[in-house]
């Protein structure tokens, strides 16, 4: 495949291939489907696309109504309004019940860019992540993105699913050996000396990170953990045992997020260095999203850092 | 199941007010006022509209019903439990950590509940979503819902107002149990929301005014709501909170109290002589 696209792109090309495999599927829109891409589903399946306006709390609402009845609503707007204005009509009518709806957030992370702070959801982890029974999934390029939604299709339960909205490259597809299940991390690449645990944007960035380790003789291993909850234990377990320090990356606020999950299992199961790659307790700014990623520190070289100091802590 | 008469309808409710006012008694824990505003409601939805099944409550092809203001989960249980989804004696566990009886409606514990409700405003947004799925599947069944004229002061509840009549669900029907008062005082004073008519009328509703404790009113509404083609309809009901139980009506304060041993033996006294007029 190669090539770049945004996941949001490859999520709406992907429901509206779906469609017909699947007629349970109703995808629900918030007057973004311009921006959340569901306007390629919107375009071929009219009868089973259903704006509800500017009203996300409603929109989650009939989507757990639809569930009971049997039908796969995947809600849609961007990851502030989904995971945060409509946070607890999510808890309530769907986590609480364990609805089969997906609640799918566009516009994920610092990466929105120019929209600044209001926009720039850097909480929908955290927030999905502590509901009882919640599946949180944020996969990494197009190709992973395509391979998630059929497999949130196929998953009975409540699930939150981050997109991007910037381009970036496909390179999934071109790792040996890849397979995607949700709840089960993705090694892109082994190493022995400190393991990148990322998600989302950061897994490439990690990829880049481990590019720059390698040049001074650091053999880092690289986990793409696009299933932030369930966590998949094992897989970080052993990289604890075997490399003996641990980076999370997530474009994502450092606290309760893909780094608060891994500190969690590892401070209880296996305590080793682990340090925290994101957004340091605070609120986004406008900027280009390269620009923005830059301002926080959401790059290879900072990461790099953070790998090197991980080491140092090791006993 | 037969449908109930009128008459027999009146006596399910005052036998349903009884169970609920004795479940919260027994909880020591539990919304009574609420309940007994809404039981006549419930009565004739359970009794005599409904096409449901109480051996067979997932049936795809059953109504559904959601209790959009949940806290009054005792008058829905002691409805569920008088209409044989679960034995009577339940309700003597309502609130307990040993039963499946939770203080606010749970679908998933619950046989009969058809949504799991207690955040004030969601619910009609799941009647909605119900409602939706059943012109999408061609399904013809309908889908109820009951408010409290507390709870649309929660803006969610005119999102779902708005959707509802931007599909045309003529095949659901909402019910505003318009009893006046809200934990901390009247509605008029707390939130006005009147002209309740008027704000659904514009909202493009069908909309229906009855005395909410009169049955046969209540089900010609419901025949009526079956009738409107085209858009939704609410039936506003005028309720006395605290129904059937003297010392509770039209008292805010028993929004969320449940009656000590004494109160509740004039509860009791009073409920089942409503029983015997009516079995007589």
């Amino acid at each position: 495949m190669a090539g770049k696209i945004a996941t949001r792109n490859a999520y709406g090309e992907a429901l509206a291939e779906l469609a017909e495999k699947y007629p349970e599927l109703v995808v629900l829109e918030a007057d973004l489907a311009g921006a959340t891409m569901t306007k390629f589903f919107a375009a071929k399946c009219p009868e089973r696309f259903f704006d509800c306006g500017i009203a996300e709390c409603n929109m989650t609402g009939i989507a757990a109504g639809m569930a009971t009845a049997g039908l796969k609503p995947f809600t849609n707007t961007f990851a502030m309004f989904a995971a945060g204005r409509a946070y607890e009509q999510v808890r309530n009518s769907i986590a609480y019940p364990h609805l089969n709806v997906k609640v799918v957030g566009s516009h994920g992370g610092i990466s929105v860019g120019e929209d600044g702070a209001t926009h720039q959801c850097i909480e929908d982890f955290a927030l999905m992540r502590v509901l009882p029974g919640m599946l949180v999934c944020c996969p990494c390029d197009g190709h992973e993105m395509r391979l998630a939604v059929e497999a949130l299709l196929n998953y009975e339960g409540p699930a939150y699913l981050r997109l991007q909205r910037s381009v970036e490259d496909i390179f999934t597809d071109e790792i040996p050996g890849y397979r995607f299940e949700l709840g089960k991390g993705v090694t892109l690449r082994e190493g022995k000396d400190v393991t990148l645990i990322a998600t989302g944007l950061m897994v490439n960035t990690a990829r880049k990170a481990a590019e720059l380790l390698a040049a001074e003789g650091i053999d880092a291993r690289v986990i793409d953990m696009h299933t932030i909850k369930p966590l998949d234990e094992e897989l970080v377990l052993a990289a604890a045992r075997e490399t003996g320090a641990i980076v999370t990356s997530e474009e994502h606020s450092v606290i309760g997020g893909l780094g608060g999950a891994v500190a969690e299992l590892l401070a209880e199961k296996c305590p080793v260095p682990v340090l925290r790659h994101g957004v340091n307790d605070e609120f986004g700014r406008s900027g280009k999203a390269g620009e923005v990623l830059a301002h926080y520190g959401l790059t290879a070289e900072k990461l790099a850092e953070k790998a090197r100091a991980a080491i140092a802590m090791k006993k | 199941m037969e449908k109930l008469d009128v008459k027999a309808l009146r006596l399910a409710a005052a036998k349903s007010r009884l169970l609920a006012v004795d479940a919260v008694h027994e909880a020591a824990s539990g919304h009574p006022g609420g309940s007994l505003s809404c039981l006549d409601m419930l009565t004739a939805l359970y009794f005599h509209e409904m096409n449901i099944d109480p051996v067979d409550p997932k049936n795809p092809a059953r109504d559904r019903f959601v209790l959009s203001k949940g806290h009054c989960s005792p008058a829905l249980y002691a409805t569920l439990a008088q209409r044989g989804y679960f034995p009577v004696e339940d309700l003597k566990l309502f609130r307990s950590i040993k039963a499946h009886l939770s203080g606010h409606p749970d679908m998933v514990n619950v046989p009969g509940v058809d949504m799991s409700t207690g955040s004030l405003g969601q619910g009609l947004s799941a009647a909605v979503g119900m409602a939706l799925a059943a012109k999408l599947q061609g399904q013809t069944y309908r889908t109820y819902a009951i408010c409290g004229d507390g709870e649309i002061e929660e803006g969610q509840i005119w999102e779902a107002v708005m959707a509802a009549a931007k599909w045309k669900l003529d095949n659901l029907c909402a019910f505003v149990d318009v009893n006046g008062l809200q934990i901390d005082g009247a509605t008029a004073d707390v939130m006005p929301s009147e002209p309740l008519d008027a704000k659904f009328a514009a909202f493009n509703w069908n909309v229906v005014k009855i005395d909410g404790h009169d049955m046969e009113a209540i089900l010609k509404a419901l025949a009526e709501a079956r009738e409107a083609k085209g858009r939704p309809t609410v039936i506003l009901a005028a309720t006395v909170k605290g129904k059937g139980v003297s010392f509770m009506e039209n008292q805010a304060g028993w929004h969320g109290k449940a009656p000590n041993d004494e109160q509740f033996a004039q509860a009791r006294a009073e409920l089942e002589a409503q029983i015997r007029e009516l079995e007589g």
